[in-house]
């Protein structure tokens, strides 16, 4: 009897391994995920001069923001007449790391929130603040102060299983054609990145160096704002700012660029 | 492949002036093919020519490069333009450009000439086909003429 019920699980074993095999090498086609050792950053392919730009803090344009963003940081604010710093002290030391971990699962929203959101949400909490709009100049700047504090990190997401689903709902969204033109991010950014799209270099949409200084904008930007060009040029109606799609999709990219150097503010064409 | 009657339609509605939809003519596809012009005229290529180079109205070059050499940033996303006379039939080209996804589901080549299907279109362009049945019958005309 033992011996019987160890060989039908020895089969149902092999049958589960052959079918993950199966699987595994279907996922090896079109449409699947980037290999982990070949992914890169829009960086790589810069010119030597705005490589230099980012490399630069002195030339890096987005400079001006984080530097704006460092002032806010230590002014008092709202209702409560709060900084951040009062809570939150030195935050070359307190946000360290901080935004190589967002998107982050809030208890309160029962969903993640990136990281303009949190700082939103500290504003009306603890500062009794209204919110800063997106793409607004202090939010920006702010946002740029805190990710510079993460500059050179590793992106590590969060391992909170209250995410998973959410990263799953990114990546859906991410492989969903959109819009009159019918595409998605994958067909461009996971299955062609490297060709030309009319003269542009298709990225891999590696999300490590938000808000970058794109040359294109003259202004710092972003990610959502940058989800929203790539979805208006598809011809599609783009999620809102702040719209649980978006997030969930920072979030699968932020997942996908796990391991990868935060480059925050980085400079982009 | 599904043969007979295959386009959409959407009835076009004017209400105070405003257009809401618009109309797609019908079409047959027989045998991977579509055998029969859209608008049952002959396309006009010179037209053609000026809708493929134009990146807003056709798009091609964005995927496409082509025997284009004036024309500078062409893609390479898809097949070169070069020769599409040669390899293809009006009656295939016609069906390319109506709706690939018919021959290939996972084609990143857009339905020019289709409504069904479609996710989160933008209002601006909701109703649409990429190109007019007159459009679509100038590409195929012009693309006829790109032989190696």
């Amino acid at each position: 009897m033992n011996r019987r019920m160890s060989l039908l699980r020895t089969v149902v074993c092999r049958a589960v391994v052959s079918a993950m095999t199966a699987f595994a090498i279907a996922g090896a086609a079109l449409g699947a995920d980037i290999p982990l050792d070949k992914r890169r950053s829009g960086y790589a392919d810069l010119g030597r001069d705005s490589k230099a730009m980012q490399d630069d803090d002195t030339i890096n344009p987005a400079t001006l923001w984080v530097l704006d963003g460092e002032a806010l940081w230590k002014e008092k604010t709202g209702a409560a007449n709060r900084a951040c710093a009062d809570c939150h002290q030195d935050a070359t030391i307190s946000m360290k790391g901080v935004a190589a971990r967002y998107p982050a699962f809030s208890p309160a929203r029962k969903a993640p929130i990136d990281l303009e959101q949190r700082i939103n949400l500290c504003r009306s909490e603890h500062q009794q603040a209204p919110p800063l709009a997106y793409e607004s100049h202090d939010l920006l700047a702010l946002t740029a102060y805190v990710g510079r504090q993460s500059r050179g990190m590793a992106v590590t997401p969060p391992s909170d299983g209250r995410l998973t689903p959410f990263i799953e709902a990114g990546r859906k969204l991410f492989t969903r054609r959109i819009g009159q033109i019918d595409m998605s991010c994958a067909q461009c950014h996971d299955d062609n990145w490297g060709k030309k799209l009319a003269g542009s270099l298709i990225p891999q949409a590696q999300p490590t160096g938000y808000p970058i200084y794109r040359l294109e904008w003259q202004s710092l930007g972003s990610l959502q704002r940058r989800l929203r060009n790539c979805m208006t040029g598809l011809r599609a109606e783009a999620y809102e700012y702040g719209a649980p799609e978006n997030v969930n999709l920072e979030l699968f990219l932020m997942w996908r660029a796990r391991g990868m150097q935060v480059e925050t503010p980085a400079v982009r064409p | 492949m599904r043969a007979g009657l295959a386009a959409v339609f959407a009835a076009v509605v004017i209400s105070g002036g405003v257009v809401l939809a618009e109309e797609l003519l019908p079409y047959r596809i027989v045998s991977n093919v579509i055998p029969a012009s859209l608008t049952g005229a002959s396309g006009d290529a010179t037209r053609g020519r000026t809708i493929v180079l134009n990146r807003a109205v056709g798009l091609c070059l964005l995927c496409h490069s082509g025997p284009f050499p004036e024309e500078r940033f062409q893609g390479n996303l898809a097949p070169d333009l070069k020769g599409t006379g040669t390899r293809w039939s009006v009656e295939e080209l016609r069906m390319r450009m109506v709706d690939s996804r018919q021959l290939n589901r996972d084609t990143i080549m857009p339905a020019y000439y289709a409504l069904d299907g479609l996710n989160r279109v933008a209002p601006a362009y909701s109703g649409k086909p990429l190109l007019t049945a007159e459009q679509i019958e100038d590409v195929v005309a012009f693309l006829a003429t790109l032989r190696d």
